[in-house]
């Protein structure tokens, strides 16, 4: 290429077409690749170097064409730099371990972090970035975008227009920028349908779609979201209560975003029960942008949950969510219609609070949950759990947190504004004594061993609002200085070091100013805190709140 | 005095009490399973709390101090022996099931 800012991006795309048109002959017919004939239709189309995006984000995988990669001959295809949300599969590590790919941005590597750090150590990975969700979508648009996408949906029909089901997640935002750039798009799907039959409905159009092959199996999707209600301790019942009566009937939370784990699915469980006996219905958790959680069935049914708008959908819900279109965002056809860049613009711009868990917290308020020898990555937190700078629009719960933080700033800090809730839910032991508070995060030690620019801070202290453990509440927004801001840390702390090595007065004291706040402070007696307090508690009884539609998989299933 | 299984921690503590507990029945809450434990009150002699401990989690006794600490604090018993078997139980779970175990106590 001589030149690069006229029309050769839509020049080197028809030489690719027609490279893969020459390479399949009769395997290609319009738009859709024999099955056998994957790895040569990438070999035609992929050059060294090439900026690929394969799908995969926490849910829904292009497992098919994550397998087809792998098997490419590294002589021909080689130093690709992979642009992908997720690291899910041992295939999206093996590319580089194979030569294949050798550069690196990305999101979230959950289960592959450990050898992600191993394979950085060994040099065969160079990592650009971690990104967030939406922060990765968004280089998709300026500097990291894809030359060549391999997506997975559902169906595909005759001409090419794909249909995803209910785990839209990422498709639309990786497709968009590749197909307006001059890219490819190769979709795996799970089945065509006959010529002449509609798919359900289309979510990508077919002219933006470049091949479409069948996968001889259905794309992997991960039920990420299902927490079993037997699973949760009556000390997380209580830290539910002390989250609903202390903080979100506190500032009339209305539109919110939950977290992974235990602790919210708790909360979820007790609004029903708990929040019913408040009153609290209709005051507060109206608005959700939150993947389909099972858990949530029983507050959806009580009549507390007025929308939800998903980041991508949940293995069982699918019956549940087709008739209780009223709240879920469905389409024409009836299934959901998840979108990931969208929801975390939502929890970003349109949510009050946040609310999640982390694995520790320093002094300052800092949380991560990277630990030694793991790469993890961050997701969709940061977004979620940061204040949103460019926000405009006021709520009573933003306006009331905004007025606690500037009630004891000065100039520029203290122009009204509003502030967005971010509460870190811990309890202070994590299994094995692991303590949740510690003076120095493992995030430090991580940034030396791996070269990292920044520690992986997952949120900021400075964008917490209020830390959440069993010993209690501390509203950081209502310190005045780092000095208070670190004794309330240590005040909630509880046995652990941190917690130990506070100083009694200086807690008394924000305990009488109400910067912390026991359960005794907020009426509630741990003794109450009992699993009968639960909406549900076991899989049996949100299939029953269900009136049956929610189907969970198999291994949730223990009757 | 019973055989003490390899792997667990015995633990004593005595606090001197002033809040007399009229005789009761012995009382049991909680469970021996893995995160969780037993706690028993029973009438003690003299005046103080004594507490026993087995743990299956070794070298926590200052964690141990301070929950016992604070429950005396909260409780302040007299003339009550309690019997602690635990597996791994946080101290926010300890704690919850003393709570739960006092408010038992019946004359």
């Amino acid at each position: 290429m001589d030149r690069i800012n006229l029309d050769t991006k839509a020049r080197d795309r028809a030489a690719r077409i027609g490279a893969a048109r020459e390479a399949l002959g009769t395997r290609l017919t319009g738009k859709q690749v024999e099955t056998d004939a994957i790895v040569d239709l990438l070999h035609a189309v992929l050059k060294p170097g090439d900026r690929v995006c394969l799908e995969g984000n926490n849910q829904k995988q292009a497992d098919f064409l994550a397998k087809a990669l792998v098997r490419l001959d590294p002589a021909r295809i080689h130093d690709l730099h992979m642009v992908q949300s997720v690291l899910a599969l041992p295939e999206h590590l093996d590319v580089f371990e194979r030569g294949i790919a050798s550069q690196l941005d990305f999101s979230f590597s959950g289960p592959q972090g450990a050898r992600l750090a191993k394979l950085l150590s060994g040099g065969r990975v160079r990592i650009g970035a971690i990104h967030t969700y939406l922060e990765l979508f968004s280089r998709y648009f300026v500097d990291l975008t894809p030359k060549v996408s391999l997506i997975a949906a559902h169906a595909a029909d005759a001409q090419g227009n794909l249909y995803t089901g209910p785990n839209t997640e990422d498709t639309p935002a990786i497709v968009e920028a590749t197909a307006f750039s001059g890219g490819l798009v190769i979709a795996q799907v799970n089945e065509r349908v006959p010529d002449g039959t509609p798919l359900p409905r289309v979510d990508v159009p077919a002219d933006w779609v470049d091949f479409v092959v069948q996968a001889p199996t259905p794309n992997f999707i991960e039920p990420l979201f299902t927490r079993d209600p037997a699973q949760i301790s009556e000390i997380q019942v209580l830290m539910a209560m002390m989250a609903i009566k202390g903080i979100y009937a506190e500032y009339g939370v209305q539109r919110l975003n939950h977290g992974i784990g235990f602790d919210t699915a708790a909360i979820e469980l007790l609004l029903p029960t708990y929040g019913e006996s408040l009153g609290l219905k209709g005051r507060i958790c109206r608005h959700w942008a939150l993947n389909p959680h099972p858990a949530l069935i029983p507050a959806i049914e009580a009549g507390w949950v007025e929308s939800i708008h998903s980041f991508g959908s949940e293995l069982g819900m699918e019956d549940y969510i087709r008739a209780r279109s009223d709240v879920f965002f469905t389409g024409p056809d009836g299934s959901l219609r998840s979108n990931r860049a969208f929801s975390q613009a939502a929890g970003h711009y349109a949510c009050d609070l946040f609310i999640g868990s982390t694995l520790q917290m320093d002094l300052l308020g800092n949380s991560s949950t990277a630990t030694l020898g793991r790469i993890a990555g961050f997701g969709g937190a940061p977004n979620m759990g940061a204040d949103a700078r460019g926000r405009r629009h006021a709520s009573p719960a933003w306006l009331k947190a905004g007025e606690e933080a500037r009630s004891h700033r000065s100039g520029a800090a203290a122009t009204p504004r509003g502030r967005k809730l971010v509460v870190q839910m811990v309890e202070t032991f994590r299994e094995h004594m692991q303590p949740a508070f510690v003076e120095r995060l493992d995030a430090w030690e991580l940034q030396r061993q791996a070269g990292m620019d920044l520690p992986p801070i997952m949120i900021y202290g400075d964008d917490v609002t209020h830390v959440l453990t069993e010993e209690g509440i501390a509203n950081l927004l209502l310190c005045r200085n780092d000095e208070e801001r670190e004794q309330a840390i240590r005040g909630v702390a509880g046995y652990t070091a941190v917690g130990l090595g506070r100083d009694r007065r200086a807690v008394e004291q924000l305990r009488e100013r109400g910067v912390i706040r026991r359960p005794e402070d907020l009426d509630i007696d741990p003794r109450d805190a009992t699993r009968n307090l639960l909406a549900a508690r076991g899989m049996r009884d949100l299939v029953r709140a269900s009136g049956g539609l929610y189907r969970p998989p198999k291994r949730f299933r223990n009757w | 005095m019973t055989a003490i299984p390899p792997g667990l921690e015995t633990l004593d503590f005595r606090f001197a009490g002033t809040r007399a507990v009229p005789a009761f029945a012995p009382v049991l809450v909680g469970v021996v399973g893995s995160g969780n434990l037993e706690v028993m009150l029973e009438p003690g002699d003299g005046g103080d709390c004594a507490v026993h401990v087995q743990t299956s989690a070794r070298g926590f006794a200052p964690v141990w101090q301070a929950v016992l600490d604070d429950f005396h604090h909260r409780h302040d018993l007299a003339g009550v022996r309690v019997s602690i078997n635990d597996m791994g139980a946080t101290p926010a779970v300890v704690s919850l099931r003393l709570d739960q175990a006092v408010r038992e106590l019946q004359p």
